[in-house]
């Protein structure tokens, strides 16, 4: 029998193209995941707190407790994914013992290292990075992210950002497509990005892996709105469960994300599910605020 | 030849390019009237609680049924579409079409970490070893007499056939490898009696 291979990046990045057209939502207890995969979730997000409350909280933000990840995954089939904080490989060692199918290196939770990210290429377990132009996704694909997700502003149910950060990623990608092969290294130069990764993009026309969006999505129609714009899948954070019917909400967001280019539907899955979460406007958020500018 | 591929969630871009690569036309199915115009069906990698779900929303677990039983259908099940096919499930099931005579039981292999790359040997393909994806795969835990093992990996069977049905627990779209598609095609030309 031929040896087995496990942690190739073929392994890593497939799963997150397993998970392709789908929404992963933020839990905080079992129940919350039982309710996200009967709703439809093809992964969730295991964590203390949400965004929205992080926020509201202040203070530092950390990995969750182990506790809360395996009552997590003694509770639902689908993958299950938590968070570490940026640059801190040792959290992203407890979470790969506590065996969860994805890391979110996450700007959610305050970053532990001023200067690097965690260095992806030494887990077995893969990783997702959040991205707000192409520059910042090929750094982290450089590091050994196999998904990607655009940042968005986290917890603020506004889905401005996310749209600001899909459009600069897709943006570029068309750019660099364009661009000849003569001109790919002052391109790289001026994406701090390796120029093996900017020929890749090229050649494939897309970005190497999957890249969901996320950050600030509160509806059904922003779900497809991200959709339309191109993103792979959807992460819903605070959305669901501080929205006024979560369960509603979340089979809402799952069939808009599905049927993203049927207004028709979408207006029907929209019907009296409730107030939405209570948004941010960006104006009012001060420079510490903004999640979006941590490891960059 | 126009072949489906279930398009509510997964990899279904990768099945497509393999395909195109074997000569047939995808056509991405999510609605009842996509459905009906496609010879053949591949239900891709995924979660199978959301496509399941989704699809019995949708009619298209009734339909596919009927076509199957009725007019021998052909359609190919990769990892979470090989739960689908399954006439049973261990634990927690999804809504399924649950017309092949095997059991699957579900991430049987365990969580992602236990997710690997191997060559399986496939003898009715033609050529080397298989390099097959295995992704939170599932594992046939029993199948009937009138089920057929195409590839046997670490004394698991890994790709089966019954009549008009076919299902790996890999993935061959993870891979630049296009035999097993063109089986499969090659399956629906045979089944809608057009020469080779």
């Amino acid at each position: 029998m031929e040896e087995k291979q496990v942690g190739t990046f073929n392994v890593k990045a497939g799963l997150a193209e397993m998970l392709k057209g789908g929404v992963i939502m933020d839990v905080t207890t079992p129940e919350q995941a039982v309710i996200a995969e009967r709703a439809g979730a093809v992964a969730v997000m295991a964590l203390e707190r949400v965004p929205a409350d992080i926020r509201a909280a202040g203070g530092v933000a950390r990995m969750a407790d182990p506790r809360i990840v395996k009552s997590i995954e003694a509770a639902v089939s689908i993958p299950v994914m938590a968070k570490a904080r940026i640059g801190h490989f040792v959290e992203a060692q407890v979470l790969q013992a506590l065996d969860v199918d994805y890391i979110d290196e996450s700007e959610v939770l305050t970053p532990a290292d001023p200067q690097y990210h965690i260095n992806k290429w030494d887990f077995q377990v893969p990783f997702v990075c959040g991205a707000r132009d192409l520059g910042e996704a090929l750094r982290r694909i450089a590091e050994g992210a196999a998904m990607l997700r655009t940042k968005g502003e986290p917890g603020t149910g506004n889905v401005v950002e996310a749209v600001r950060h899909l459009r600069a990623v897709n943006a570029a990608v068309r750019r660099l497509i364009s661009t000849p092969d003569s001109e790919l290294p002052d391109l790289a130069k001026e994406l701090r990005a390796p120029i093996e990764l900017v020929r890749q993009v090229k050649e494939m026309g897309r970005l190497p892996v999957v890249n969901f969006s996320a950050g600030g999505i509160a509806s059904p129609s922003d779900a497809a709105l991200m959709m339309q714009l191109g993103a792979d899948g959807i992460f819903v954070g605070s959305g669901i469960f501080k929205s006024q019917n979560p369960e509603a909400m979340a089979r809402a967001i799952v069939r808009a994300t599905l049927h993203f280019n049927d207004p028709k539907i979408i207006a029907e899955v929209s019907e009296g599910i409730g107030d939405g979460m209570p948004g941010l406007e960006m104006a009012t958020l001060t420079p510490a605020d903004r999640m979006q500018d941590r490891g960059i | 030849m126009r072949i489906g591929v279930l398009a509510i969630q997964g990899d279904v871009r990768e099945h497509k390019n393999h395909l195109v690569k074997v000569g047939a036309t995808p056509v991405e199915v999510r609605t009842l009237q996509d459905f009906s115009g496609v010879d053949g069906l591949i239900i891709p990698g995924g979660e199978s609680t959301t496509i399941g779900m989704l699809m019995q929303e949708e009619g298209l677990i009734d339909a596919i049924r009927a076509r199957v039983i009725n007019d021998s259908f052909p359609v190919y099940g990769t990892c979470a579409g090989l739960i689908l096919l399954a006439k049973d499930v261990v634990g927690p099931s999804p809504a399924r079409i649950g017309l092949m005579d095997i059991t699957a039981g579900r991430n049987a292999y365990g969580r992602q970490l236990a997710s690997f790359e191997a060559m399986v040997p496939v003898p009715s393909l033609p050529g080397a070893d298989f390099p097959a994806v295995f992704i939170r795969a599932p594992q046939i835990v029993a199948m009937g007499l009138g089920v057929a093992a195409l590839a046997v990996y670490d004394g698991q069977v890994v790709m089966a056939e019954e009549g008009s049905l076919l299902v790996s627990a890999f993935h061959p779209e993870m891979s630049g490898d296009v035999r097993i598609h063109q089986y499969f095609v090659d399956k629906v030309r045979k089944m809608l009696g057009v020469p080779q």
